[in-house]
């Protein structure tokens, strides 16, 4: 099990944010947590990079016990979180911002090797290398904010709404992408709004629903879930 | 007479505007040789200007010698601001306390010096190494032990200080015995306090002086920092005020009869040259310019943009914001070493807390996030409104030059009507540009995205 997580209380001051959730991640597996706005998806993606701190419950990554682990060692021990929202270091280049990225290595070799996977997915990127990251489109934001989550080296990671604001053909490409990054061996928890695509490239999925997981299981069998097709899949 | 004065200030001021662009152009030079040559000229064009006569005074007169030597150690303090409000994003009112800190610490030490009085030297020295020394080797235990609070932290820090403080005082109070035969007094001045021995001890001093703020603001940054950026900036306005309130009392509740609390401090010795302003203030240049194009400025930068992402790249943001925050005062505490030997004579008033706000104009003024700005913007304010204004104000009676302080807020107000981003924006000069040129569109619109 790459990771485990059991029994989360999470809070926001007096709101009970997460009330009690457990789930666990397999070794190379796409794994989605679905549910509807303020759900409490982003808090757990947030809890589990040390972001936040749970009130009680436990993580285990690689079975190790990472709970009260500072963000900046959950990173080096191989979890990447790419946040919602993109949120771009604006100042800075592409470049930059992919170096950012690998702000927890050291080898400039291996750097530059993470870099050229990145370009791999992301051949935009390669062409706007010297150009500010504040300037670049929403898209491409999106992209870059990925592929810098790409860059610590990661086992494990954390996509929250990666297909936030793209245009229909971006948000496929962008889906592709992540089976292809899950494909060299990185297993992904993917926070989607858009609960049909996630699910589609999905092993697993969670529904979350006020704090709670309500259901759970192979992502074929909740795309069939007729709660789940009224409530999330508009269909 | 006054339209002449008008015209030679406006010349006067575009003068220095050319030559700082001279200097960063220069200092970013490819060839070594021309860095070298060009620093010499920089450093010597001011030396000759202040000594060559035209008529009956120099080319710069005495007046604005002082301007200059003022405008170089508010660079310095300006600079240190931009550093932890511009860059980093950590809104401080803190500046002024550090920069009086550096004046009283470093006038102290050449003070007692030239008084035959060793132990400013020997206190201030041994405590701020040792300081340093306690505070990484502090740094280093509690990295190893996971997840100390602050305020446990903040223990550890506190009881090394005054550990190392009282160490510091008995190795002074032991060694100085042997070294104040050799110091005379003021009248007969022994061979340690003059000639070289002197320019050692001054530079010393002003670097002691600079550790020492850095050390205070690490102690007092360590748990405010995590307040976050308001109550930051509320809680170093409480520290400006402490420090200007010790200052007022420094003979009666510190044991510094020397400063003569709210007296002020006189008989410091005038030991700041143009090579010594001009020296520090290329010192803290060349090392803020380093520090912001280093992995460890794009941190500093990842920090202000974006806590949430900063934290999730690995970036451990109380270290980040306490180093910057060092740094800054470092800087502010160099320049009130030197502000201290060049005027000589310290008041607790030159640091009351709304001059505090000087430094902070002058930042927002040259543009948050651009040294050339903060430079720029520290000689021709100084030049606008100590010189210029000043004079032509003067000239319609005794207390006229008071409407300066009428009319500068009037001259920022507009400025950020017209340019909100700051006299320059990000924009860089020569040698604190980034290592590779960048598109100048690009850095526009990337301004107005951040703004917008
Ligand atoms: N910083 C905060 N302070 C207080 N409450 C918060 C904070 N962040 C989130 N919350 C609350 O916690 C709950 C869960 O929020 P969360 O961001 O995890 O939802 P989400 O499932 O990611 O929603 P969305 O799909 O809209 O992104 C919400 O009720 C939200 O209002
Ligand atoms: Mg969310």
């Amino acid at each position: 099990m790459l990771l485990d997580v059991k029994n989360l209380n999470v809070y926001y001051g007096a709101i009970h944010a997460l009330q009690g959730i457990s789930f666990h991640i397999e070794e190379g597996e796409i794994v989605s947590l679905i549910g509807a706005n303020g759900a409490g998806k982003s808090t757990t993606l947030r809890t589990i990079s040390g972001i936040l701190r749970p009130r009680s419950g436990s993580v285990h990554f690689k079975g190790e016990d990472i709970t009260t682990t500072p963000a900046e060692q959950i990173v080096r021990r191989g979890i990447s979180h790419v946040p919602e929202g993109r949120k771009i270091f604006a100042p800075l280049t592409v470049r930059e911002n992919l170096e950012m990225g690998a702000y927890t290595r050291d080898d400039p070799d291996e750097i530059q090797k993470s870099m050229d996977r990145v370009f791999v997915s992301f051949p935009r990127l390669k062409e706007r290398l010297n150009q500010l990251g504040g300037t670049l489109s929403g898209g491409e934001q999106q992209m870059l904010a990925t592929g810098r989550g790409m860059m610590s080296k990661p086992s494990l990671i954390l996509l929250d709404e990666p297909s936030m604001g793209l245009s229909p053909i971006l948000v496929e490409e962008i889906f592709n992408i992540i089976k292809e990054i899950n494909s060299q061996g990185t297993s992904i928890l993917l926070v989607e709004q858009n609960a049909l695509m996630a699910l589609s490239i999905s092993n697993r999925a969670y529904v979350l629903e006020t704090g709670r997981i309500v259901l759970e299981g192979n992502a074929d069998d909740i795309k069939n879930n007729p709660q789940v097709k009224s409530a999330y899949l508009g269909i | 007479m006054e339209l002449g004065f008008l015209i030679g200030s406006v010349v006067k001021i575009g003068a220095i505007l050319a030559y700082l662009y001279g200097l960063l152009w220069v200092l970013g030079h490819k060839k070594l040789w021309v860095k070298i040559v060009g620093v010499v000229a920089a450093f010597a064009i001011v030396q000759l200007a202040f000594t060559i006569t035209i008529g009956d005074s120099t080319i710069l007169n005495e007046f604005d010698s002082g301007l200059v030597f003022q405008a170089a150690s508010m660079t310095m303090i300006a600079l240190g601001l931009n550093l932890i409000y511009g860059f980093n994003g950590q809104f401080s009112l803190g500046q002024w306390g550090f920069y009086g800190i550096g004046a009283y610490t470093a006038a102290d030490i050449t003070f007692r010096w030239i008084n035959g009085d060793s132990r400013g030297l020997l206190v201030v020295g041994i405590g701020s190494i040792l300081g340093a020394v306690m505070i990484l080797g502090i740094q280093k235990w509690l990295s190893r032990l996971r997840g100390v609070p602050v305020l446990s932290a903040f223990t550890f820090y506190l009881f090394g200080s005054v550990l190392v403080g009282a160490v510091a005082v008995v190795i002074g109070n032991a060694l100085n015995p042997a070294i104040s035969p050799l110091l005379g007094s003021a009248y007969e001045p022994g061979p340690l306090s003059q000639g070289i021995w002197l320019q050692i001890v001054y530079f010393l001093a002003i670097i002691f002086a600079g550790v020492f703020a850095g050390e205070v603001s690490f102690l007092f940054g360590l748990p405010v920092l995590s307040l976050g950026s308001d109550y930051f900036g509320i809680a170093t306005l409480g520290f400006t005020i402490i420090v200007n309130t010790l200052m007022l009392n420094s003979d009666t509740i510190l044991p510094f009869p020397e400063m003569k609390g709210g007296r002020g401090m006189i008989g410091i010795p005038k030991l700041t040259t143009w090579f010594w302003a001009f020296f520090f203030m290329l010192m803290v240049i060349i090392i803020m310019r380093n520090v912001i194009h280093s992995s460890t400025g794009r941190t500093i930068l990842a920090v202000r943009e974006d806590e949430t992402a900063a934290k999730a790249m690995g970036i451990d943001l109380a270290s980040t914001k306490l180093l910057t925050f060092v740094i800054g005062s470092f800087f502010a505490g160099i320049g009130g070493g030197v502000y201290a030997h060049y005027i000589g004579f310290l008041s607790p008033g030159t640091f009351d807390f709304l001059a505090g706000f000087n430094p902070l104009i002058i930042v927002v003024f040259g543009g948050l996030g651009s040294m050339t700005g903060t430079i720029a913007a520290s000689f021709g304010w100084i030049f606008f409104l100590e010189g210029l204004l000043r004079v032509l104000l003067g000239q319609m009676g005794p207390d006229a030059p008071t409407w300066r302080f009428v009319l500068y807020p009037i001259v920022l107000l507009l400025l950020m009507l017209i340019r909100p981003q700051g006299l320059l924006g990000t924009v860089e000069w020569g040698f604190l540009k980034a290592p590779f040129v960048r598109p100048r569109e690009n850095q526009h619109t990337a301004s107005d995205v951040v703004e917008g």
